[in-house]
């Protein structure tokens, strides 16, 4: 059976890395007039020589973006369904060694919630949870699907990496998309920032996206935290990881995200930056290199830099977001994963997209398109 | 005048409500085509709504929607997608739209013809999108499919007509109108399918994303016309040489 692992392990990170900074402003050229780019080409468009090519490559990500989606920006909305989980992750306020209270979201109090969010509009919601597999299984999942999946077009998760027959049952129940984010292809670093608990698994975590295909789920998330190791390394393998994705689970849409590390009470510092300008240039660098992948930003990132993001590359956007369960209207006070930047409301950011030329769009899915 | 079942057309011009950068501006760019049949996601539409927002802005009385099943994957979500948009939009015309293959929208052929057979006998007038494929029409004329629309290039590319030759076995064989979908990158993409003599054409991206889209959505209806009556005036043979004499044939003429 094909894996990604096969492939990642004959890749080695310093070679990689190397190759990148290595590139020059003829490869960038080179990269910028292909008509079908390379993962080479992405390396370029990555590397630091592509930094005095920033507005060329921003106006071909427009051009390629509006001429695939059109000049709509869709809206999605997280849904925190629990902080319990057993990870000690070094850069995460759900981490098992922050000491804070803990919650579940019942039935009753999920029900409150996703009566907010319609509220404001949302046809698409992400559940989101820690890893708890004692209390938040593949049966909690399955209770939520069947609960919620009549108020929304589309729902996706993202939540502990599962086992191919798990999705296999959820997807049937609604699910129409995971998120699951390698957060570092750093194998060494990844041990580093994820001591203890399941998550600890690297092979686990990377094989995720297979087992996602084999189950034939609609839609998948991939992306790493930016912060964690060399941004330009790591966006390298996730483009390596894509690639790999679309040939061989060619019936899946993808999508990406770039999560720059956010502050938290008591957590990590980034190691590594990653300026506004180099963000810019990763969007611009991933729809380039392919212009079929949906890329979302979410409000971790400024006011500022999302109004202009707009007509950049991105296709979908979160606005309102609370990162704690509870928080839209059970327990709005509770623990947050992560501050967010951006706190205008569904309804300002709404007008924000119209004000670029751009449609907010808060339906492209159906609940009846359930296999 | 265009026929499509029981339905007669006066624009061969059909359009797409995807892409436009607000509903108040596909409004108006649709209606300045004169289109009269508009092609309409049911991802996007809450069809359980009295005030979707898209289907406000389509309610003119000369534009006919033509729901599509984008975002299904087999013939069963096919059947099933169409059920739901014939009960809750109150029409039983269904673009047939499978595609499996989410990067490049690539038609299934396989699925595309299951389902139109089973639509068929539930009542519905099929228009499937697929490939240029001449055998694949015929076979989906015989499953009762009441026009085809082969793709000029891959949806949303505006690589113009890349399947000409294909395009043209189609049109010549077909008993059922030919509505080129797909590709169509600019009116003079537009006036080509409809010189080669396509019942009608689909086009969306190319208006949605234009700089003006009502103005080209008026070029596009320009083009059409214009295509359909150069087919109708019967072009003139091309050729690169005037023929000045006959050097094979001439001595047919010398007497004997």
């Amino acid at each position: 059976m094909k894996n990604f692992k096969d492939l990642f392990e004959t890749y080695s990170w310093e070679e990689v890395k190397e190759s990148i900074y290595s590139k020059t402003k003829t490869d960038v050229e080179q990269a910028l007039h292909a008509t079908k780019r390379s993962l080479e080409d992405f390396k370029a468009l990555v590397s630091p020589a592509a930094a005095k090519y920033l507005e060329p490559m921003a106006q071909l990500s427009q051009q390629l973006t509006r001429k695939r989606f059109g000049k709509v920006i869709q809206l999605y909305i997280p849904l925190y369904l629990s902080n319990e989980c057993t990870n000690i992750c070094t850069y995460c306020g759900f981490s098992l060694d922050n000491k804070v209270r803990r919650k579940t979201l019942s039935d009753e109090e999920i029900l409150k919630e996703v009566a907010v969010i319609k509220a404001l509009g949302y046809e698409h919601v992400l559940l989101v949870t820690g890893e708890a597999n004692q209390t938040v299984h593949v049966e909690y999942f399955k209770r939520v699907l069947k609960l919620i999946h009549p108020y929304f077009a589309q729902i996706s998760m993202e939540v502990q990496p599962l086992d191919t027959g798990e999705y296999t049952e959820l997807i049937p129940l609604g699910l129409t998309s995971v998120l699951i984010y390698q957060e570092t292809y750093h194998k060494e670093d990844y041990k580093k920032h994820h001591p203890k608990g399941k998550k600890s698994n690297f092979n686990y975590r990377l094989e995720t996206p297979d087992r996602l295909g084999r189950a034939g789920i609609h839609k998948m998330g991939l992306g790493v935290l930016i912060g964690l190791e060399d941004w330009r390394t790591d966006s390298f393998f996730t483009a390596l990881h894509l690639n790999y994705l679309e040939k061989t689970y060619w019936q899946t849409r993808y999508s990406l995200s770039f999560p720059r590390l956010r502050p938290f009470s008591g957590g990590l510092e980034p190691k590594v930056e990653m300026n506004d300008r180099e963000l810019v240039q990763l969007i611009c660098a991933y729809r380039l290199f392919n212009e079929e992948v949906e890329i979302s930003l979410s409000t971790r990132e400024s006011e500022k830099f999302r109004d202009h993001c707009v007509q950049l590359g991105i296709t979908s956007i979160s606005a309102g977001s609370k990162t704690n369960p509870g928080g839209y209207a059970v327990e709005p006070e509770s623990l947050e994963q992560f501050e967010i930047s951006d706190e205008r409301s569904p309804e300002l950011i709404s007008a924000m997209i119209r004000s670029k030329g751009y449609e907010p769009v808060w339906k492209d899915w159906d609940k009846y398109f359930v296999s | 005048m265009l026929k499509i079942a029981d339905k007669e057309f006066s624009s061969r011009l059909f359009t797409g409500t995807g892409k436009f950068s607000s509903s108040k501006l596909m409004e108006d760019a649709l209606t300045a085509s004169g289109s009269e049949l508009v092609t309409v996601a049911l991802r996007r539409v809450d069809m359980n709504s009295q005030d979707d927002d898209i289907l406000m802005h389509l309610n003119h009385p000369k534009i006919n929607l033509l729901p599509n099943t984008s975002g299904v994957r087999t013939a069963k979500e096919a059947v099933f997608a169409a059920q739901l948009a014939r009960e809750a939009l109150e029409t039983n015309w269904l673009k047939l739209e499978i595609h499996p293959d989410p990067k490049y929208l690539m038609p299934d052929p396989i699925e595309t013809l299951l389902a139109t057979e089973e639509l068929a006998k539930l009542g519905f007038i099929i228009l499937p999108y697929i490939h240029a494929d001449p055998v694949l029409c015929k076979r989906l004329e015989n499953a009762g499919a009441s026009a085809v629309m082969p793709l000029g290039s891959p949806i949303g590319s505006n690589k113009g007509l890349k399947t000409i030759d294909f395009l043209e076995i189609i049109i010549e064989q077909s008993n059922v109108p030919v509505v080129v979908d797909a590709g169509i990158g600019s009116p003079s993409d537009a006036a080509k399918a409809m010189e080669i003599g396509a019942d009608a054409v689909l086009v969306n991206t190319a208006i949605a994303v234009a700089g003006n889209p009502v103005q080209m959505a008026i070029a596009f209806k320009m083009a059409v016309e214009a295509g359909r009556m150069a087919y109708h005036a019967r072009l003139a043979k091309q050729g690169n040489h005037a023929i000045a004499s006959s050097p094979l044939t001439a001595f047919l003429d010398e007497e004997f």
